[in-house]
């Protein structure tokens, strides 16, 4: 299948890339040095341990989702490599889908190896591991490829730099939109309703961010799982079909 | 002999208009291109830089889409995925997946043919050995020189074993030997009943292997056909000369009938226009005992029609300022 050949030529160049490596380091890095704060505080500290290393998992992984996710296609086409995969009877969707779930597939292992290094503290430390952590890293992969989806988007239609600055301002955003809800019920007339467009329009990254739940030892129930995760799949969808629809119609000049 | 072949590659009034800047002026890259490549054949597409040969090429492989025109490949459209399992297109200075070795860059375009396992296997390396690239079949692409991306990126369009091969500007960039490597392998393309089509604004390489060409200027044909019927209305008869130990008074004799002389300390290197000319210089040359180093005639060339067509074009382009 095409989308999976180019999927795994995708995860293959990550591999044999620099920058893959240098943030994979430092997110260990990070969860590592937990240890020693842990030394600075008084009580708490599993909560301190949960704290530092799944928002490591999670700043690392957007990271790459937006560092790596705005050079996808992006780079294929400022090198050209794209004049020869096009030029074979591979559709252009078929090309889109093949880099995003390349980078899905790199992001994917990527947490698989930082989750075993947040483990290897917690077991250390004798913290006890409940089931919502690992709901919880599952959302931020989630997360990852919405935020992926759009960097994939930004990157049909505008350059590298920009796609990054759109991409991080959505990131950003996408996790304040109950806060433009907020501010939206605040005023009236027009005001109100383009905070509203927006607040349903951009993502609510929010709804991915279980980390409170992990630190609380609170659950999430299953239905509310699915729920959330049929919400990222259904955004993404979106982006994906529209960075589709941009990239068919685009000249490779 | 062409003539009755089965057209492979058909466009029809092909205009592409780009927009530039920031206002969007536009920009007309090619302008009412027509033309066809038929079975077979080696077709050159010549012109200068930037005459519109690579957005032509681009618009026939689906990258780019016309402003208005039509083409068809293989009786398809343009982009139809039928029409792009039979070909294989080698891109202007083409940049690979550098992080690939040789053989895993091949196997990638292998997989996009759905081509699998052994047969696969096989492929890649025939197509290595092919294009005298064995010797770096585990090495990283980041790592070949110019030549030898050149090399992979040719066996890359052959992946597909395709019936058509479209190279962009295959030899530009490369030292002597790659350029004759290139116009073998072509001819090879040839032999083995592939037609080829390429682009090139060395038109040397194109008068050696090409039976038919296309001229390309500022985005209009100028001229397409076989190569003798093009060059045939511009066939000149000059005839250089050089010669050793010609006494000052002989070449007083000749000097008259020469179109140019140019003396080098004892050589003298003369050029006649007709065989009348070079008849009478022979006679002299003989009677003044002076030594004949060199006699060739000067055949009509494609640089010549080129330059032609280019001065023809700056002149249209002149004449409603005076």
């Amino acid at each position: 299948m095409k989308v999976l050949s180019i999927a795994l030529n995708t995860f293959r160049e990550n591999l044999r890339d620099k920058l893959l490596y240098n943030l994979l380091i430092f997110a260990l890095l990070m969860i590592g040095s937990s240890l020693l704060l842990m030394r600075l505080t008084l009580g708490e500290f599993h909560r301190l341990l949960l704290d530092i290393g799944l928002g490591s998992v999670n700043i690392f992984s957007v990271l790459i989702a937006i560092f790596v996710g705005i050079g996808l296609v992006s780079k294929e086409i400022d090198k050209k490599t794209i004049y020869t995969i096009v030029s074979k009877p591979v559709a252009r969707f078929e090309f889109l889908l093949g880099k995003f779930f390349g980078l899905t597939i790199t992001l994917l292992v990527n947490m698989i190896i930082m989750t075993a290094g947040l483990l290897a503290v917690l077991v250390a430390q004798s913290v006890p591991i409940e089931a919502v952590l690992f709901k919880a890293i599952g959302l931020i992969l989630l997360e990852c490829m919405v935020v992926t989806a759009v960097a994939l988007l930004c990157s049909t239609f505008t350059s590298a730099t920009l796609s990054a600055i759109f991409t991080l301002a959505i990131y950003v955003i996408g996790h304040l939109t109950a806060d433009l809800k907020t501010f939206g019920q605040k005023m009236d007339g027009l005001g109100r309703s383009v905070l509203e467009g927006m607040y349903y329009l951009l993502p609510n990254l929010e709804r991915f961010n279980l980390k409170g739940n992990v630190t609380h030892h609170i659950d999430v129930p299953l239905n509310e799982l699915v729920l959330i995760v049929a919400y990222g799949m259904a955004y993404a969808a979106f982006l994906l079909l529209l960075a589709s629809v941009i990239f068919q119609r685009r000249d490779f000049r | 002999m062409e003539s009755t072949a089965e057209t492979i590659v058909e466009a029809k009034n092909l205009t592409k208009v780009f927009r530039v800047g920031f206002w969007g002026r536009r920009v007309t890259a090619v302008d009412g291109l027509s033309l066809d490549v038929r079975r077979g054949e080696v077709f050159g597409f010549l012109g200068p830089n930037g005459a519109g040969k690579t957005t032509t090429i681009k618009m026939l492989m689906g990258l780019i889409y016309p402003t208005s025109g039509t083409a068809s490949i293989f009786g398809y459209p343009i982009g139809a995925p039928q029409a792009r399992a039979k070909l294989g297109f080698l891109p202007e200075s083409p940049y690979f997946y550098d992080y690939l070795t040789g053989r895993e860059f091949l196997r990638f375009y292998g997989h996009l043919f759905n081509l699998r396992g052994t047969t696969l296997e096989q492929r890649v390396d025939e197509l290595l050995e092919t294009v005298g690239m064995s010797h770096a079949r585990d090495l990283q692409l980041r790592k070949f020189s110019k030549g030898m991306l050149q090399r992979v990126g040719i066996a890359q369009a052959l992946i597909n074993d395709p019936e058509l091969v479209v190279l962009d500007e295959p030899m530009s960039g490369l030292d002597p030997i790659g350029r004759k490597e290139v116009r073998d392998l072509i001819l090879r393309l040839k032999e083995s009943g592939k037609t080829v089509m390429f682009s090139s604004h060395i038109l040397h390489d194109a008068e050696m292997l090409c039976d038919r060409v296309a001229m390309i200027m500022k985005g209009r044909l100028v001229a397409c056909g076989h190569v003798s019927e093009l060059l045939a209305g511009s066939t000149t008869h000059e005839v250089e000369m050089v010669i050793d130990r010609l006494l000052p008074e002989a070449l007083e004799r000749i000097r008259p009938l020469a179109g140019k002389v140019v003396l080098q300390g004892e050589r003298v290197m003369v050029v006649l226009a007709s065989q009348q000319d070079v008849d009478q210089a022979l006679d002299v040359i003989r009677s003044a005992k002076a030594k004949l180093v060199a006699l060739t005639p000067h055949k009509a060339s494609l640089e010549d029609l080129f330059i032609r067509e280019a001065n023809v074009i700056q002149s249209a382009k002149e004449a409603p300022v005076s």
